[in-house]
């Protein structure tokens, strides 16, 4: 190797470097960040960024130079060099890339610790409120009790879904949405099956600000704000305050997906899922249904309204007032939301579904269609 | 004399007679012939893949526009299914594997024929019936619950279609099956003797890789398929949650096959990309021992990454972790290969013809989908791109920039061997431009619209998302249109290509070694390896290159001949006397 190509080569390196920082800072691809935990996926993903600039760069690098520097001439019949290959590179380039990953998972795993993921056996507080099984569930002492206590206090455990449901319908409002479906036990060993995100590190141990139901149907969310028998098609949180959102479905899979959040959860009939997370930002953001659930799911769409607390406040004491006057006012009297059967019946209208059938799907009576089978 | 030469010399006896192209009329029977059964699978699955490109224009048309207004929501999702179920089922596994793998895997080994050849015809002639069923159920309601197929929706969502995709997709699992037999049994008995494990072509150890992880997997689908249809046809409820059933244990089987099987489509295109690079670069595939050995590590790994596809359902947060972590694993052993052919090609005299062009695409476009496997493996970011555009973009990048490339490369390749006769160069390069051109304008521009809130399997998007979407669908225009150069390539090929002889690119492998097309039975009498697979530009072995770190003394340090890595020739009849190092340990 003679002196200018190292030179060449060095540069080539630090270009490289400098254009994939800067695309890991301004790749402008990602909407706003308007949860707490946004920031932090997305610093993960700038570093992801970053790094696959760098690698893209580098082997395209490699396969425009070669195919101008190495094509063969015309007349040149030879072979190239008899190169076989070499152990110290391949070494490298299996640690190179080992490492990096190594590095990503650590990363990955913070981030995740950091939002919530990994908050062990944390279970809802909304399970809590029974006696019997708070102390089993104290936050904290949580690890340990799964561990080493006595086999009956881990079957408790076991019907962490059933728990959450059975607290959730409570609630009227919730009870008239939610369809009583038989709740998944939880594996005996390894925890919740239920996936979730819990409380950030510093909320560890405490109850969630405030709780939202979301139940998820063909092809609307309904979200109900228990003690107040608010029942709304869209959801509003109050800025600054962590929010505990319990989501379940009625009928098929759909997924609760709020792209500035960055979070998204699976809404899995039979199961209770969790997203715990704080908004940080005033505004309207979409909520978008992110698993197929029928003809009509990229119709499945509704708003997350995040407004002040004295906005909020506002909104929750008109919709009480609303909800003395019955459940199906409450809805009416909304003007920016319908009613389930007011949002589906454009669609149902063209599937060629009546109104008794839709009344049906109300899920408190029993036998909606989901159960064909 | 060049390397090819020696080689060729050296199998002057096994070279089988000239006889030409023979009656077509065998290619519509039920032949025994392993390259008759590779060329019934190749067009059976390229028709299946004009199909699916049919079904992919649909749905890209559709999503031209934001609003509902080229088929009806219904007939949305049943494009996408059937186009991802044909696309997956039909064209990609049985391609690669049925297609390439039948007509190469005994020619590279030296072998006459596969170990059971009527099986063999058994596992082709299952395939059109399947894809005629499949095609039939658009006029009963064809299935509309995506390929993924998740219960509850696809138990209420039309019975008849649902039926129909549980019977085709079992029907090609069995074919699979049953292909992933044969290979296994005929690459570990009926290898020429003289080719030790350590000698086999990169797309033999490929193949083997495939096959095992096909055999592994394949029977768990069908359990999970079989299942389904009981929920569906006769009410029990092992997925229904109505009757406490549970949709996550169905996710579990699906994907315990269905992860292992973008391995199953991708590994066979890495094998045929390491044929392709070392020919026309004209020099020895780079580390030919960490290629092979890395496509068993990525054989297993992918058994234990399936729930990344469940990130956000059923999984729990410990789980989470362990499956990102394996998924991230398998980046190594993807990376050696990736870099590996890079070192390939790194100082070669590189034939810029269709095939290589093909190949080297095909890294640079593998490269994107693989590092945006990466991302998707990291926990907290998949939370916020699964099931989203992202993820569109990323399994088109590597089932198109990967498999499909890659089988273009394929076919540029070994056409000139099935056929006997050569490929029009021009048509060949602008079909690579357009393909590029049109693939990258397809598929790029769904990262973004992934990352900014688009959701996948939707017939209307936000407005907001429409100058992206348009670009995308006249990508996907461009992408149609580009298949033409190469059908009309073949068809003029069939007729008017010059004659290809025995070996146009000058290869090693004992495919070359043979007429072309090749006899039935293939050799004349057992082929040997003179030189090793790719044992390019040898014939001075005193060359010794500038390669960082190397000693050329040292097998470990070596990067020439005497490397520890190489493919070696046969002991018992390699053309240069320091490789006859005694006898062969698999002659007698
Ligand atoms: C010819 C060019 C192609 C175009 C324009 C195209 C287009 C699309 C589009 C737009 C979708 C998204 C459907 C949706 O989520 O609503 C899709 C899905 C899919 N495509 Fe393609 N595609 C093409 C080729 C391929 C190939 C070669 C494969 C190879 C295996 C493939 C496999 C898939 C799969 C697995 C899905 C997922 C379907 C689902 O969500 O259930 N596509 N394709
Ligand atoms: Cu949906
Ligand atoms: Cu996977």
């Amino acid at each position: 190797m003679n002196i200018p190509s190292s030179i060449v080569t060095m540069l080539a390196g630090i270009l490289l470097t400098l254009v994939s920082i800067w695309v890991g800072q301004n790749h402008g691809l990602l909407p706003a960040e308007a949860s707490k935990e946004a920031p932090l996926i997305d610093g993960l993903f700038n570093t992801m960024m970053t790094i696959s600039t760098g690698l893209f760069l580098l082997v395209v690098g490699v396969l425009i130079y070669s195919a101008f520097k190495f094509r063969q001439r015309p007349g040149d019949e030879a072979d190239g060099p008899p190169v076989h290959g070499n152990i110290p590179l391949e070494i490298l380039w299996t640690g190179i890339p080992a490492i990096i990953v190594l590095g990503l998972s650590i990363y990955s795993f913070e981030v995740y610790n950091a939002i919530g993921g990994l908050d062990p056996m944390g279970h809802s507080p909304i399970a809590h409120s029974k006696a019997a099984h708070q102390m089993a569930k104290m936050p904290g002492a949580a690890i340990a009790a799964t561990l080493d206590t006595p086999p009956d206090s881990i079957t408790e455990g076991q019907t962490r879904n059933q728990d959450i449901q059975d607290q959730a319908v409570q609630d009227p409002a919730t009870a008239s949405v939610r369809k009583d479906l038989p709740q998944k036990k939880d594996a005996p060993t390894l925890g919740t099956t239920s996936p979730r995100i819990g409380p950030t590190p510093e909320n560890q141990g405490m109850p969630p600000e405030f709780v939202v139901n979301a139940t998820g149907l063909q092809y609307a969310w309904i979200f109900t704000y228990p003690d107040t028998g608010i029942v709304s098609g869209e959801l509003h949180l109050p800025v600054g305050r962590e929010v505990l959102l319990n989501i379940s479905a009625n009928d098929v899979l759909h997924a609760f997906w709020v792209p500035e959040y960055r979070l998204k959860q699976d809404a899995v009939p039979g199961r209770q899922t969790e997203l715990r997370f704080t908004p940080s930002l005033v505004g309207e953001y979409p909520v978008i249904c992110a698993e197929l659930c029928g003809p009509y799911h990229g119709a499945m769409k509704t708003k997350v309204i995040a407004q002040t607390e004295a906005d909020f406040n506002a909104w929750v004491a008109e919709q009480k007032v609303a909800s003395a006057e019955g459940l199906g006012a409450a809805i009416a009297t909304n003007p920016s939301d319908r009613s389930t059967d007011e949002f589906l019946a454009p669609y149902t209208h063209e599937m060629g579904i009546h109104a008794d059938l839709l009344k049906q799907l109300h899920p408190s009576s029993e036998g909606s269609h989901s159960s064909a089978s | 004399m060049t390397q090819a030469q020696l080689q060729e010399t050296a199998n002057i006896a096994a070279h089988g007679p000239d006889v030409g192209g023979g009656d077509w009329r065998k290619y519509f029977s039920f032949s025994t012939d392993h390259k008759v059964i590779g060329i019934q699978y190749l067009v059976t699955t390229f028709i299946f893949y004009l199909i699916g490109g049919v079904l992919a224009t649909a749905v890209r048309t559709e999503l031209a526009t934001p609003e509902v207004d080229f088929v009806s929501r219904e007939l949305y999702n049943s494009l996408f299914t059937v186009h991802a179920t044909v696309m997956i089922f039909l064209w990609i596994v049985p391609a690669g594997t049925g297609g390439f793998g039948n007509y190469l895997v005994p020619l590279l080994i030296g072998a006459r024929d596969m170990a059971f050849p009527k099986l063999n015809a058994l596992a082709f002639w299952i395939i059109p019936p399947a894809g005629i069923m499949l095609m039939l159920s658009f006029f009963v309601g064809a299935p509309g619950s995506g390929w993924t197929s998740y219960p509850p929706l696809s138990l209420v969502n039309g019975k008849a279609g649902e039926a129909i995709w549980i019977l085709s997709v079992l029907l090609l699992g069995t074919s699979s099956i049953l292909a992933a037999v044969n290979f296994l049994v005929t690459i570990w008995k009926m290898r020429v003797p003289g080719m030790g494990w350590n000698q086999m072509p990169l797309f033999v150890w490929a193949m083997l890789a495939t096959s095992a992880l096909a055999l592994i997997a394949t029977p768990v689908l069908a359990g999970a398929l079989i299942l389904l249809s009981f929920d569906l046809i006769i009410g029990t409820s092992f997925f229904n949650p109505t009757g406490g059933g549970d949709p996550i244990v169905y996710q579990h089987l699906f994907w315990f096959y269905s992860h292992p099987a973008v391995y199953i489509m991708i590994l066979p295109v890495f094998g045929m990309i390491s044929e392709i690079l070392p020919v026309h670069a004209r020099k020895p595939i780079f580390g030919y021992k960490a290629i092979a050995y890395s496509s068993l590590a990525i054989s297993f790994l992918g058994l234990i990454v399936w729930a990344h596809h469940m990130f956000t359902s059923g999984t729990p947060p410990w789980l989470r972790m362990f499956f990102m972590i394996t998924t991230m694993v398998i980046a190594v052993p993807t990376g050696i290969k990736v870099f590996s052919w890079l070192a390939t090609i790194w100082g070669g005299k590189l034939r810029l013809n269709s095939a290589m062009l093909f190949a080297m695409g095909f890294i640079s476009m593998f490269v994107i989908g693989g590092i945006s496997g990466v991302m998707v493996a990291a926990v907290p970011f998949d939370i916020h791109v699964h099931d989203t555009y992202f993820v569109v973009a990323h399994l088109h990048y590597v089932l198109f920039g990967g498999s499909v490339f890659g089988l273009y490369a394929g076919f540029y390749q070994w056409i000139p061997k099935m056929t006997g006769r050569m490929l029009n160069e021009p048509l060949g390069k602008i079909h690579f431009v357009m393909t590029l051109i049109g693939f990258n304008m397809a598929f790029l521009p769904m990262h973004k619209l992934g990352l900014e809130g688009m959701n996948r399997r939707i017939a209307e998007y936000d407005p907001k998302f429409a100058t992206l979407n348009l670009v995308c669908s006249i990508g996907a225009y461009i992408l149609a249109i580009s298949t033409f150069p190469f059908i009309i390539n073949v068809c003029w090929s069939l007729f008017r290509g010059p004659k290809a002889g025995n070996n146009p690119w000058g290869g090693l492998t004992l495919e070359w070694m043979t007429s072309s097309p090749p006899p039935v039975e293939n050799f004349e009498a057992d082929p040997v390896l003179a030189t090793g697979p790719y044992d390019y530009g040898m014939g001075d072995r005193s060359t010794q290159v500038d390669v960082p770190f190397s000693e050329p003394s040292d097998p470990d340090l070596s990067a020439g001949p005497s490397s520890s890595l190489r493919a070696k020739a046969d002991p018992a009849v390699a053309a240069h006397p320091d490789d006859r190092e005694g006898e062969s340990a698999n002659r007698e």
